[in-house]
């Protein structure tokens, strides 16, 4: 692997932790994963650095969590974020940001109406395929209660998808060899 | 700076990183599968009863359950309404012992012996055309990069602040994000520049 795609795997790492800066939103009635700035980044490694860059990046991230980091809103950190409500969700990031890569990367010139679906795609979709099951087998939930429970992370994801399209297109104008 | 752990000399302080992460692997996963109340609260008891071992306070071990209380809250209470009350204690007593086990391996490791031992385990893959030393590389240049990504922010928004541009998150979002491209970039060509070859 070259140094450069080095360099992007680290940076877009670091871009998730930072982002991990921002105070969370974790409303009591619905206690499980907070609402966190931190999707932003996983669908930015996708969008940005491509699959390949994004999703191995998200590894990286996850791995530093794994080994004891407080890189995760709130300050959390260790294996045992893996067994709780947000593990799956977590473990998804990679898959995320490498499905929002390689779609993408198919259609780098893609406008906003395009684009925003291919985020929505991988930062949702798919990341709730692999989040709620994994959710409702560590709370012992039933899958449709977390179906339920989930939906009232979908408005927020919304928000970030549109916030990831138009900052993927405006750094993709300044930096069309990306 | 990043870093859990609280110094100590006790076994487990000396015990490597490779045991312990085995360990707690092997732990977490034996809770699983055998579900039944009695075995989680000896778990829970025999992992709270390791935190004096390590010559950790017991105030150290309340401040690892502490900030999950109020999820432990509303798992009680959902499992106690969907399925009675031993599963409602069962399955917060699992949640606060897996809990507790993590939290023992973090507070007892070096996050840099962590990443030393991560950087050696990852010889395996080797084979596969992964490099450990590159990973060793991105794992530091990603710690390095988080303080500097909080202060080009910084940066960003006093500039947009000046324009009267402070409510908006693009304005910010944006400049912050080709500003950090660019560091990449003359980052990856200094390290090329130095040549760099692991």
């Amino acid at each position: 692997m070259d140094t450069k795609s080095i360099v992007y795997i680290a940076l877009f790492a670091a871009l998730t932790a930072a982002l991990g800066l921002m105070p969370p939103i974790s409303f009591a009635g619905l206690a499980l994963p907070p609402i966190t700035a931190q999707s932003l980044g996983v669908m930015l490694a996708g969008s940005i650095a491509g699959a390949r860059r994004g999703g191995l990046a998200m590894l990286l991230f996850i791995a530093l969590v794994a080994v004891g980091l407080p890189l995760l809103a709130g300050g959390r950190g260790g294996f045992g974020v893996f067994a709780g409500a947000s593990g799956g969700f977590l473990l998804a990031w990679p898959i995320s940001a490498a499905v929002i890569g390689y779609l993408i990367g198919r259609a780098p010139a893609a406008g906003f109406t395009l684009m925003a679906p291919m985020i929505a795609f991988g930062g949702i979709i798919v990341m709730y395929a692999v989040g709620i099951p994994w959710m409702a087998a560590v709370a012992g939930l039933p899958l449709t209660k977390a179906v339920t429970i989930m939906l009232a992370y979908v408005p927020g994801d919304l928000v970030k998808v549109i916030l990831a399209t138009i900052i993927t297109r405006g750094v993709r104008r300044a930096y069309p060899a990306l | 700076m990043l870093d859990l752990y609280s110094p100590g000399t006790s076994y487990l302080h000396r015990l490597g990183p490779g045991p312990k992460i085995l360990t707690m692997m092997l732990g977490g996963t034996g809770l699983f599968l055998f579900d039944s109340l009695p075995i989680a609260c000896a778990a829970f008891i025999a992992i709270a009863a390791l935190y004096p071992v390590a010559g950790l306070t017991a105030k150290q071990a309340w401040a690892q359950i502490r900030p999950l209380l109020w999820i432990f809250a509303i798992f009680f209470a959902l499992q106690w309404w969907l399925s009675g009350l031993t599963t409602a204690a069962f399955v917060v007593i699992r949640l606060a012992a897996l809990i507790l086990l993590a939290s023992l391996v973090t507070l007892t490791t070096r996050a840099s012996d962590m990443i030393d031992s991560l950087t050696h385990a990852l010889g395996f893959l080797r084979p596969f055309g992964a490099n450990p030393a590159k990973i060793g590389l991105s794992i530091s240049l990603a710690l390095r990069f988080i303080p500097v990504l909080a202060q080009i922010t910084q940066e960003v928004r006093e500039a947009q602040k000046t324009r009267g541009l402070e409510r908006s998150v693009i304005a910010t979002a944006l400049p912050v994000a080709i500003r950090t491209i660019k560091m990449a970039d003359d980052i990856s060509d200094a390290i090329e520049a130095r040549g760099y070859r692991p």
